[in-house]
């Protein structure tokens, strides 16, 4: 046990492991980009369309049964059957299936986001005269940002965490550490796999802790309590 | 498993050589389909089963003794952002290459699901019929058993049919662990092998399926284990 211990701190102390081409360091900022690209797609996608439900109140049917979905549909198997479709090899195929899995938390809380502004909020709104666009924009969006951001942060980190398996089909990011290590054999490898094992980890913890830091800032002070509601209701999320 | 499978040595690039939905591969293959599916079962049954017998004490601890309830939260929270393949590669050194390690991985997952199924439903219970509970004389035990678990079923089963359901997806990550992915062993088996279209999209539809016959067996049983909200729905 010890020795699988020592040859993981032996592997991670080596700095050309850190400074190769294909090191920790341009492994990170892979695994980052291609997680960024997904959710901004995810983001593109889940946001307008959940937003426009919510705001005329429906969805909720929609919601649930793409969630239920994309649950029972392995991330192994969008990973490996994009790249093999028109998008081709590379890291396109990886950004376009792991924004499959970024879009139900996002669809999910833009829905519950603008469902749960307070309705006399919304009428006092129109009594004012304002028309259905305005109360969107200067009502109910403000006020389904804490839901937005939480609904976000969901999305982010699983994808952060999702994006680790691209490497079992010869994609980008991080998981090409374990993959390999796993190649090599637990007896050569698992100090590999368990420094890549323990890489990765720490990314999606540091990842997770940024967003709840950022998650934080950007909910205004009297509605922290609801947020934490609100991510409740939208976890648990995705199998990765 | 891998001697099972037989790649295709036409020339795939050839779209007509190489189509995605084959019946004719669902023929041939089906004692390796067959084989994974058992797999894919065992692993998912396995590990399910144990974190529902781990997931509801620890839900019912989280719920009695209250500041118990934040850390456990808190741990597997911790858990649920570590990705899937992250925790087989820091287990798998350890614990060997073994259908074990994999159960290990997928009941750690599972578990929060469950715990917080569970201390949602406990939750939910309330006030005025546990008072009245307590009032007809029920004690601690008695009022867990036999009015708290009862009220909270709806939403304990929930979170199983949740679970399960992530499960029978993860289990396919499995693979790394030598051979113990279920269908996944086939989606992997199929990329490698000239990204052979028909056995990852049979394999991938198996695994959805698989997905959604746990999830009707779990709500049927559901449905069985509490009859009374059935007739105040009707």
């Amino acid at each position: 046990m010890s020795s699988i211990v020592s040859q993981a701190w032996v592997w991670l102390n080596d700095p050309l492991n850190w400074t190769n081409s294909d090191g920790i360091l341009a492994l990170t900022w892979q695994h980052l980009w291609i997680s960024a690209a997904s959710v901004a797609i995810g983001c593109a996608i889940a946001w307008p369309i959940g937003i426009w439900l919510g705001h005329h109140g429906r969805g909720g049917g929609l919601v649930v049964g793409v969630s239920n979905l994309t649950r029972a549909i392995p991330t192994l198997a969008l990973l490996s059957i994009f790249p093999l479709t028109i998008l081709g090899f590379g890291a396109w195929s990886a950004v376009a299936a792991l924004a499959v899995f970024a879009i139900p938390p996002l669809l999910a809380n833009a829905v519950l986001g603008l469902r749960e502004v307070d309705p006399s909020a919304r009428d006092a709104a129109y009594g004012m005269g304002l028309s259905g666009w305005q109360v969107l924009f200067r009502v109910e969006l403000p006020l389904s940002v804490p839901y937005l951001a939480s609904g976000f942060r969901t999305a982010a980190v699983q994808v952060v965490a999702t994006a680790t398996l691209a490497a079992l089909v010869g994609g980008p990011g991080l998981g090409k550490i374990i993959n390999e290590g796993f190649g090599l054999g637990i007896a050569s490898g698992g100090g590999q796999v368990l420094a890549g094992g323990l890489l990765v980890v720490v990314l999606c913890l540091l990842v997770e802790g940024v967003l709840v830091l950022v998650e934080r800032a950007v909910t205004p002070r009297p509605l922290r309590h609801t947020r934490r509601r609100g991510r409740r209701a939208s976890k648990p999320a995705l199998a990765r | 498993m891998s001697s099972l499978q037989q790649a295709p040595l036409a020339a795939v690039t050839d779209a007509a050589g190489n189509p995605w939905f084959s019946w004719d591969y669902v023929q041939s293959n089906a004692s390796a389909l067959l084989s994974a599916l058992i797999q894919h079962v065992e692993l998912t049954a396995a590990s399910v089963l144990i974190a529902a017998v781990l997931a509801i004490p620890l839900g019912i601890l989280a719920y009695r003794v209250s500041w118990l309830t934040g850390p456990i939260l808190a741990l597997s929270s911790v858990l649920y952002t570590i990705p899937s393949l992250g925790l087989f590669a820091v287990l798998a050194p350890f614990l060997g290459l073994y259908a074990s390690t994999v159960v290990i991985g997928l009941v750690l997952y599972a578990l929060l699901v469950i715990v917080r199924n569970t201390l949602t439903g406990l939750n939910q219970v309330p006030v005025e019929i546990r008072d009245a509970a307590r009032g007809m004389g029920y004690g601690r035990l008695g009022l867990l058993t036999r009015i708290e678990l009862p009220l909270s079923l709806p939403s304990i089963m929930t979170g199983l049919r949740i679970a399960t359901v992530s499960t029978v997806a993860m289990v396919t990550v499995g693979s790394v662990v030598g051979g113990y992915g279920g269908f996944g062993e086939l989606i992997l088996e199929g990329f490698r092998n000239n990204f052979y279209k028909a056995q990852i999209m049979t394999a991938t539809i198996a695994t959805v399926l698989l997905a959604l016959v746990f999830d009707l067996v779990l709500a049927l049983l559901g449905r069985l284990a509490t009859p009374w909200s059935r007739r105040r729905s009707a």
